[in-house]
């Protein structure tokens, strides 16, 4: 296979002593679709912070595009869009001025970027909006802006950090859609993180299942379900499978009743 | 460069489009109003009767009219606007969950605070430009005196110094806007320390010297030598706070007759043989040279605050 879009090996953080990232080795391929899984606190966000360059691994090194972000983090950053957790915008600014904002410091004249910006509100659905000021959007339109900003610096991959939290069935599906298309029709490597199951299973090519800092395992969801659970059929959920790792790695966790 | 531009650009439209630059500038207009009438007329009141009488256009700046001097007044409360300026500036972006993607935009993250920070340079430039230059226009209106080529140099520089002192502030409210995460923390932490630094030194100044140098009731020739102590004690704790040192600084630059910053007491012996032997103002160059001690101490201490800020800001975590 070519060469992978992102790359870790033996990736390790520690703050103060706790371990956030335990040697974390993985590979993402170009255009793919790939679902880091974790509960709160297993260190996806810390992992996706050490792959932009914004914080520094205590070992290990990362690969992104084939360049070091720890090095060369400005060059990463130009190739690489970012959508934080519950991202800021400017609220007194409108959609477009913030895209603008983040366009200018990209490094792009306002003539190059205006078409951009306009493609980029039409992509996610939000070019009837354009007038109006951020702090009267929507969570789900908030979201969505998100990822428009994140499509007119035009990267060639994307770290989305959980970015369905907090929506609505709605806005969820339309984003899940969004992200799909991303990697599908623009040829984008995506990279995201969620803890929510089902929708890492409905869009991902590939998933990484962390826990405790520990990437427990990593493959396609059918090759996982073979693994783990022994089964070859299409009635296993990935739900299954991640609590299976789940109840390995914290076997006195008390059970938790199936379905939701 | 692209992105520290894009950083000034933005932080600039910011601060003139904030309602705390409209409210800026309505205390300048206020203050500049107030000054030119009460001092200026004061000043003509004074000089009726002389004959021709030199420097009159800066004495609108240093005399104190009714309550106080435009100088005093700058010395006191311009460091307000620079803390006004510049209490938010990093805080508000954490607030805003906008410091995250800042950072992951490719830009050095030192363009962050270096655009900020000349951002409110620039404002705060505006801001003292429009006083100075509305208390002049005015005073020409009160006074009827028109003002010298030397007399418009002394303005030019303490507008500089000026500007380099309230921008002290702006990089120590910029420091405590890295330091604390709560904007309101962060205005009360700056408020408290621009009064400690205002009214609380010249206050340890006095009760330290007298402590440590008390000067009997009637000082006598035999007392010369504790009188020069209190006095000198009196100085080094009040140049604690860039207050001092600014006011120091200005009273001379504004008044050609004034040839050091010491008090009186603390004269040395050729100063005062050139005090009592020439009445003559000095020339600009010189009142400079006898201020550039303290110009180089406001210098270093804005670079050394501005320095502070700068590092905390680029060993701190991204995450909230």
């Amino acid at each position: 296979m070519a060469e992978p879009a992102v790359q870790t090996v033996e990736l390790t953080k520690r703050y103060r002593g706790q371990v956030a990232v335990d040697r974390l080795t993985l590979d993402v391929y170009e255009s793919e679709v790939f679902g880091l899984l974790g509960p709160n606190g297993a260190g996806k966000t810390t992992t996706i912070l050490m792959l932009l360059g914004l914080s520094e691994p205590t070992s290990g090194t990362a690969r992104v595009c084939g360049l070091d972000p720890t090095r060369a983090p400005v060059r990463v950053k130009r190739l690489a869009g970012y959508l934080p957790e519950n991202v800021g915008f400017y609220d007194d600014m409108t959609g477009s001025e913030n895209l603008l904002y983040v366009a200018r410091l990209n490094g792009l004249r306002d003539r190059e970027a205006r078409p951009r910006i306009e493609h980029a509100l039409e992509v996610v659905g939000l070019a009837g909006e354009r007038r109006k000021r951020v702090g009267a959007f929507s969570k789900g339109m908030r979201q969505r802006l998100g990822i428009a900003e994140v499509l007119v610096k035009q990267p060639r991959v994307v770290f989305l950090d959980e970015p369905t939290v907090g929506l609505d069935p709605d806005a969820t599906q339309r984003m899940l859609a969004l992200i799909h298309s991303l990697s599908r029709e623009l040829g984008i490597t995506v990279f995201f993180s969620s803890h929510l199951l089902d929708q890492v299973q409905r869009i991902s090519d590939r998933v990484g299942i962390m826990l405790g800092g520990r990437l427990v395992a990593a493959g396609p969801i059918d090759e996982l379900a073979r693994q783990s659970l022994g089964v070859d059929h299409e009635r296993y959920t990935l739900e299954e499978i991640y609590m299976r790792y789940f109840r390995q790695e914290q076997p006195a966790a008390p059970p938790i009743p199936a379905g939701k | 460069m692209r992105g520290l531009a894009a950083i000034y650009r933005k932080e600039l439209e910011d601060h003139f489009s904030s309602a705390r630059f409209t409210l800026l500038l309505t205390l300048v207009l206020m203050v500049s109003l107030i000054m030119s009438w009460m001092t200026g007329a004061g000043v003509r009141r004074e000089l009726e009767g002389f004959a021709k009488p030199s420097f009159v256009f800066l004495l609108l700046f240093t005399s104190t009219g009714a309550l106080f001097s435009f100088t005093q007044f700058v010395a006191f409360f311009g460091p307000l606007i620079g803390l006004v300026l510049g209490f938010d500036a990093i805080n508000r972006e954490r607030a805003l969950r906008t410091l995250p993607k800042l950072v992951a935009q490719p830009i050095y993250r030192d363009a962050i605070v270096n655009g900020k920070f000349l951002a409110g340079m620039t404002t705060l430039t505006v801001l003292l430009t429009a006083l100075v230059a509305m208390i002049a226009g005015l005073g020409l209106r009160v006074l009827g005196v028109v003002p010298g080529g030397e007399e418009i140099g002394r303005l030019a520089l303490y507008l500089v110094v000026s500007i380099l002192y309230v921008g002290f502030w702006l990089g120590l409210a910029i420091l405590s806007s890295v330091a604390f995460r709560g904007m309101a923390t962060s205005a009360l932490a700056v408020l408290a320390l621009w009064i400690f630094l205002a009214f609380f030194v010249p206050v340890a100044a006095t009760l330290a010297a007298d402590a440590l140098a008390p000067v009997p009731a009637s000082p006598t020739v035999a007392d010369i030598p504790t009188v020069l102590e209190n006095a000198q004690i009196l100085r080094a704790v009040s140049y604690l706070s860039p207050i001092a040192v600014y006011s120091d600084a200005t009273a001379v630059l504004l008044d050609p007759m004034r040839k050091t910053t010491r008090s009186l007491v603390l004269l040395g012996p050729m100063e005062r043989l050139s005090l009592s032997r020439f009445q003559n103002p000095l020339p600009l160059a010189q009142s400079a040279l006898v201020a550039a001690p303290h110009l180089i101490l406001l210098v270093a201490g804005t670079l050394v605050v501005f320095a502070v800020s700068y590092a905390a800001f680029m060993r701190q975590e991204v995450r909230a």
